[in-house]
């Protein structure tokens, strides 16, 4: 493919390094088989059945920037950061790290990189092991990866990690039980910077949390990311926090990537009418008295998609082409992507 | 006994009049008290938001409300008012007819508080013959007129289906018309959108709106989504470790925030469109219930603080339209605008701090946490 510009070394400090991006994706799918048993196939003539995740998905994260993926419940940003992260292997597809796709690298080959890549989860509790102390959690990239060789090194390094999120390097012989919510998510913060990544896939990390610790988690990522470079992708159903972090935001449904675009653009520009939809349901904290668009029905089912364009059953601009025609992605005066017809055929 | 956060004697016309509602825990290591002297008066057909972090006492407030309170946990104090009827105090059968046919409740989690074992229209119908005297057919009749009410499509053979087959959103449509089946006075709605899309959650906040202007019934709406009090509520009254601490108009509670938490709560919420760096933040996190600071329990995380807030528990007092209880407010004109009055304090601290500038003022903004501790 055509990678010849993150060929280089991106780890080169350099005015170019920021324009490289340090994960491509293109044409991603990935599809799980939720086919009945054979025997249910062969005795009740049952067909296979696919659930299509990820269904032919495009982006680019550059170096330092945040890309926020949204989406309702099902449409496939969970299986997509996943997949970045190489933690599910693609159906079809690259997934390009620094320009080494990372689909078909095996476990031995992955290795390097995977110190590079880290993750933070909703729910931090369920991502702990909860008979460990939390500085045998933190230290275990550390251990994994063989990063530092002596204990005392280990210690001081979680020590170091610890009073970065905001916690006291004492809170190392506690048990993750002792902590609430925040402080949780924090320690996972911890975690995922012990490998001293590059990128770190955050899957709804403040969505358990209440508003003023989503904050407290929020800032602290965002200094984070300023005092290490970290690039970040950062998936979130709330579309006001992915808006406040992300730099671009694409934007998800069935399992197809509707719409991209730089965050500002998108707020005050939305194309694609689902994009439109999620931004007015949105409820107004400012109390304009605005009428919201009553907004119809639910995501269908991606094991049985609607033909065409996966939005029209929920369209108010959908024609007899959008039910019959996917509609191809074209690329928006704001520096975005669209795929619809309607915005194609200046509609809407 | 005497908080006077309610005015006037018991039979003032208020739905439900909670008046200094204490809730306790036994446990081995004393008592906890979760809810400390909580007021709260409800009009028929008004909608008042209860917010605040996990923790803060909203949906135990419900719970005693509705009689649901489990053991070990026990009303210590204050009396709560049904419709002219003391009813803290009732026998659990009185209350069982009471709960269902007069009050309500929808939960957060709409599988849990569904028999998945009943077909969804079995147990409306059940609801609806538990406290009317339809028959069954009548019964059937109800509830699917229920259901096509809130929008659930083709309720005709719906009604025979499980819960399982239906879809998140779609479920707490089937709990809403099983609390609203027999036209409750009361609903108490705990957490009932977090659970859902923000698309879904807007058209459950919708139904919810029309189908008590509909039915003239009041709602008492526990959440912590501060987007969706904004949307729906009349009042709202703000919980802090197990106190309230302002009670007013909806308008003002979200634009001219009269107490420090309150304000807090507003700013860390991330609004569309703004492009700050940081959102404001409220260091620290809310006391356990074993470690309720003296005083008001804000203190140790307010930035406008002071000796006699570390002292003295604060008492509500007139603010706008609504009550606070904060010493900020204490002998202030009620009418002073709350933006002012912030700006003016925090202007004599800074001028209080250069005074006596021994060493590096410590931070005061609500800002900055997290990098050093």
């Amino acid at each position: 493919m055509m990678n010849a510009i993150v060929a280089q070394d991106s780890m080169v400090a350099g005015a170019e390094e920021t324009a490289a991006p340090i994960l491509r994706v293109r044409g991603l799918k990935r599809h799980f088989d939720v086919s009945p048993p054979w025997l249910n196939r062969v005795l009740e003539r049952r067909p296979r059945q696919f659930l299509r995740a990820v269904d032919g998905i495009d982006f680019e994260i550059r170096k330092g920037e945040t890309f926020g993926l949204v989406g309702e419940s099902g449409c496939g940003k969970s299986t997509a950061a996943r997949l970045a992260v190489g933690l599910y292997a693609p159906s079809s597809g690259s997934i390009e790290f620094e320009g080494v796709d990372i689909g078909p690298l095996s476990r031995k080959q992955m290795a390097p990189l995977r110190s590079r890549m880290q993750m933070i989860f909703q729910d931090p509790y369920a991502s702990f092991n909860p008979r460990w102390r939390v500085s045998k959690i933190i230290a275990e990239p550390i251990r994994v990866f063989g990063l530092l060789k002596t204990a005392a090194e280990v210690d001081a390094r979680v020590a170091e990690l610890l009073t970065q999120v905001g916690l006291m390097p004492a809170d190392g012989d506690k048990y993750p039980h002792e902590f609430s919510g925040g402080q949780r998510q924090r320690i996972s913060i911890a975690r995922a910077l012990a490998s001293n990544p590059d990128f770190i896939v955050c899957d709804e990390p403040t969505s358990a949390l209440d508003v003023s610790v989503q904050a407290q988690i929020l800032n602290l990522m965002r200094d984070l990311q300023r005092q290490y470079r970290l690039t970040f992708l950062f998936i979130s159903h709330d579309l006001a926090v992915v808006f406040h972090i992300s730099d671009r935001v694409g934007v998800m449904y069935l399992g197809a990537m509707v719409e991209q675009a730089p965050a500002a653009e998108l707020l005050r520009n939305p194309r694609h009418p689902y994009t439109r939809m999620l931004l007015d349901a949105i409820p107004d904290l400012d109390m304009s008295g605005r009428a919201r668009t009553p907004v119809s029905g639910e995501v269908p089912s991606p094991i049985s998609p609607p033909s065409g364009c996966t939005f029209h059953p929920r369209c108010p601009h959908a024609n007899a082409r959008c039910s019959v025609q996917r509609p191809a992605t074209i690329v928006t005066d704001g520096g975005g992507q669209v795929a619809c017809h309607a915005v194609e055929e200046g509609r809407i | 006994m005497n908080n006077n956060k309610t005015d006037g004697g018991t039979d003032s016309g208020a739905l439900l009049d909670v008046k200094d509602l204490r809730i306790e825990f036994p446990t081995r290591r004393g008592i906890l008290t979760a809810i400390d002297g909580v007021s709260l008066r409800l009009n028929s057909g008004e909608i008042l938001g209860v917010v605040g972090e996990s923790g803060a006492g909203k949906s135990l407030t419900g719970t005693a409300i509705t009689g649901l309170l489990e053991r070990p946990g026990r009303i210590a104090g204050g009396e709560i008012h049904f419709n002219g009827q003391r009813i803290d105090n009732l026998p659990a059968e009185a209350m069982r007819k009471l709960r269902g046919k007069q009050i309500g409740s929808i939960f957060q989690d709409p599988l849990t508080s569904l028999n998945p074992l009943y077909s969804v229209g079995r147990q409306l119908i059940e609801t609806i013959r538990t406290h009317t005297d339809l028959t069954p057919r009548q019964a059937r009749a109800r509830a699917i007129e229920m259901l096509t009410q809130v929008g659930i499509p083709a309720p005709e053979q719906r009604i025979d289906q499980y819960p399982h087959q239906f879809s998140g959103g779609m479920r707490q449509r089937v709990v809403i018309a099983l609390a609203l089946c027999v036209n409750p006075k009361l609903v108490i709605a705990d957490e009932p959108t977090t659970a859902l899309d923000v698309s879904v959650q807007a058209q459950i906040i919708e139904l919810l709106k029309q189908l008590c202007r509909e039915h003239g019934s009041a709602v008492m709406l526990v959440t912590h989504d501060m987007g969706v009090i904004a949307e729906t509520c009349d009042r709202v009254a703000v919980m802090y470790a197990g106190r309230l601490v302002e009670v007013g108009p909806v308008q003002e509670v979200v634009k001219q925030a009269r107490h420090p938490y309150t304000r807090g709560l507003m700013g860390s919420i991330p609004k569309l469109g703004d492009e700050v760096e940081h959102l404001v933040q409220i260091d620290g996190a809310m006391p356990r219930l074993s470690h309720i600071p003296k005083g008001c329990a804000f203190n140790p995380r307010c930035p406008y603080a002071t000796a006699r807030c570390r002292e003295e528990k604060p008492e509500f007092a007139q603010a706008g339209q609504g009550e606070v209880a904060c010493w900020l407010w204490d002998g202030v004109n009620p009418a002073t605008d709350p933006d002012t009055l912030f700006a003016e304090v925090s202007q004599a601290q800074r001028a209080k701090k250069q005074m006596n500038a021994v060493r590096p003022a410590p931070k005061t903004s609500v800002q900055n946490c997290g990098q050093e501790v």
